[in-house]
């Protein structure tokens, strides 16, 4: 009934309807992506560099001959995984963290939140930054123990996603977990979860079955509207060479090689950072739009 | 009470300044072998150990964090690795000034803009200018320097051909970078002021001026905007963050000499000092702004009070 009651709602508002599909789209493109491309997006072709736009190449070709439309497609494969990712990595996270402060309180919720605190007042883009030139600057690489190779191998086969994925997790659970927390101290001085107390159920099934579904809504919330946040880092990551690893394609880094010849072929850079454009537009209008309608203040 | 509150966080500050460099410290040193180990074609043993031996990398750890902090202490950052000949305080103080410069303008266009924009939003609320104001704040918000760059490149550069596109000198060069790096914050602040201005226009004062009679103009700029105002300095620390890493892709498009494009630059040659050196000067820049920002955000509003 209530459910069905906020499926409504949020279908009866505009701009969650239209900011939806377009990441609808989105996902549909990058998990088609094989199907979609007219080329694969590591096809080299020397006698075809810098092509404009045409027939054969819809966004032209960079570089190395490259079909741009291809990597397009396909960098949206990578931008989706990371924003997701990225949200549920710091919605795991933060939500634990924080409704274990905010549930045991007292120590256990001082020594935690000073974590936070700290992580918080913490530059995260310069951690970020140095977080990556470590794993990628050779320690990884030349490491001898097998659970970093491991781990080294399996970022090398997503293309530099995985430290990418690490690396926004790192950061982007603290917002969340100071959240969860804010809500958990008021959630839990309800009577509901007083009564729970009484009848003996233990920890765990309170913050899971009564202390959880109550913050549910806003931590969506606010999870999605950091989702661009996300996007943005790896795009900027992949910008400054810090991100996924070449011939990966990522919009940041189609837009840094792109921006090297801008003056003598634009389109290099212009279709790249059109496609980054559109899809922060799209899911930064899906956060607020949701915001609205779950009436959410945060 | 707001003095010892300062001085809290100033030592707060201080203490994320040390934490900081601690871990720019430790991260550095996760390089095992040493900066000089790595490489297409290796040096010789000999060269290694002597290169190791300049640069104090053969003592013990806990001594190298020792000089190494009051290295800091004295404003030393030490040699960088790659460019010859040359320490991170000489490389700071080449390019910072352009950045620094850069930064400065943008800053002032995400004021000037955003301001008057989330004012007009807020009087005009509701009707077709707010929402087309908003719009465009949204707009500004989630469309990032990198893409924004490409595109007033491509309008004002290359199509119209009325500013330079790259370089850095003249008035006319800081056009372009400054609105690409200070449209997002503008952005930011203009919602924050619009949203602040709905609140307070509401209030009871500003009826009573209402009822006293004075113009529509003295109102909203005497004593609607001062009292909104406030809450739009909270978001000027966090926006020093953005201005600060805004400036490594803008330097970068932008073909302009900062510390910024430096900093990239030594990413990509795995230059250890130089992006430990910078990455401690802007989480530096950073951590001091949200100090002065909170700092000022309690003297600003008497009605705050902090124990």
């Amino acid at each position: 009934m209530i459910r069905n009651k906020i499926i409504r709602r949020v279908l009866r508002n505009k701009r969650v309807v239209i900011a939806g599909s377009v990441v609808l789209f989105l996902v549909i493109i990058a998990m088609l992506a094989p199907h979609i491309a007219p080329y694969p997006y590591d096809k080299v072709d020397f006698g075809h560099i810098y092509q404009p736009p045409s027939k054969e190449y819809p966004f032209g070709t960079d570089y190395l001959g490259r079909d741009i439309f291809s990597r397009i497609i396909y960098g949206a494969r990578v931008s989706l995984v990371v924003a997701f990712a990225g949200a549920a990595i710091s919605f795991l996270i933060g939500t634990l963290w924080g409704m274990t402060a905010g549930y045991f309180k007292g120590t256990v919720d001082t020594l935690l939140m000073r974590i936070v605190d700290f992580l918080y007042a913490f530059p995260s883009m310069l951690f970020i930054i140095l977080l990556m030139v470590v794993f990628k600057g050779g320690v990884m690489q030349i490491s001898t123990t097998a659970f970093i190779r491991a781990i080294n191998a399996i970022d090398n086969a997503m293309g530099g996603l995985l430290f990418i994925m690490i690396g926004i997790g790192a950061v982007s659970w603290v917002g969340i977990a100071r959240l969860t927390r804010g809500l958990t101290l008021s959630i839990s001085s309800e009577q509901y979860i007083e009564a729970a107390r009484a009848i003996g159920n233990s920890p765990v099934r309170i913050i899971l079955r009564h202390v959880f579904p109550n913050l549910f809504g806003p931590c969506v919330v606010y999870v999605t509207l950091q989702i661009p946040g996300y996007i943005l880092t790896e795009s900027f990551l992949s910008f400054i060479g810090l991100g996924v690893i070449p011939p990966t394609p990522s919009w940041g880094g189609m837009i840094a090689e792109g921006c090297r010849v801008l003056l003598v072929y634009p389109h290099a850079a212009l279709f790249p950072a059109a496609a980054l454009a559109l899809t922060m537009i799209a899911f930064t209008f899906l956060g607020d739009g949701l915001r609205d309608v779950l009436d959410v203040s945060l | 009470m707001q003095l010892s509150y300062i001085i809290r966080r100033a030592v707060y500050s201080l203490f994320f300044l040390f934490l900081l460099a601690t871990v720019t410290f430790f991260l550095m040193h996760a390089v095992p072998g040493g900066p000089f180990s790595g490489g297409e074609k290796p040096l010789p043993r000999e060269i290694v150990e002597r290169l190791m031996r300049y640069y104090h990398l053969d003592r013990p750890v806990w001594r190298q964090f020792l000089e190494y902090l009051w290295n800091i202490v004295r404003g030393d950052l030490g040699p960088s690795y790659t460019q010859r000949g040359r320490t991170v305080n000489e490389i700071i103080k080449d390019h910072l000034p352009v950045s620094a410069q850069l930064g400065a303008v943008a800053f002032l266009v995400a004021v000037f803009l955003g301001i008057p924009m989330g004012i007009i939003a807020a009087v005009k609320f509701n009707t077709f200018i707010d929402y087309f104001c908003m719009l465009i704040a949204v707009a500004g918000i989630s469309i990032p320097a990198m893409a924004l760059g490409p595109l007033l490149i491509y309008i004002f550069g290359v199509k119209l051909r009325v500013l330079p596109v790259a370089q850095w000198g003249t008035w006319k060069h800081m056009v372009l970078p400054a609105f690409t790096l200070g449209i997002g914050s503008s952005a930011m602040i203009a919602r924050l002021t619009r949203a602040s201005m709905l609140q307070v226009i509401r209030a009871d004062f500003i009826r009573t001026a209402r009822a006293k009679g004075l113009p529509e103009s003295s109102i909203i700029l005497r004593h609607a905007l001062r009292n909104a105002l406030i809450p739009v300095v909270t978001v000027l620390g966090p926006l020093f963050g953005a201005l600060v890493t805004g400036t490594l892709v803008v330097e970068q498009i932008f073909c302009i000499p900062g510390l910024g494009r430096f900093f990239v630059y030594s990413i990509t040659d795995r230059d250890y000092p130089v992006i430990m050196g910078v990455t401690l000067l802007y989480g530096a820049v950073i951590i001091i702004m949200n100090f002065v920002v909170d700092a000022s955000y309690a003297l600003l509003d008497p009605r705050i009070t902090y124990d």
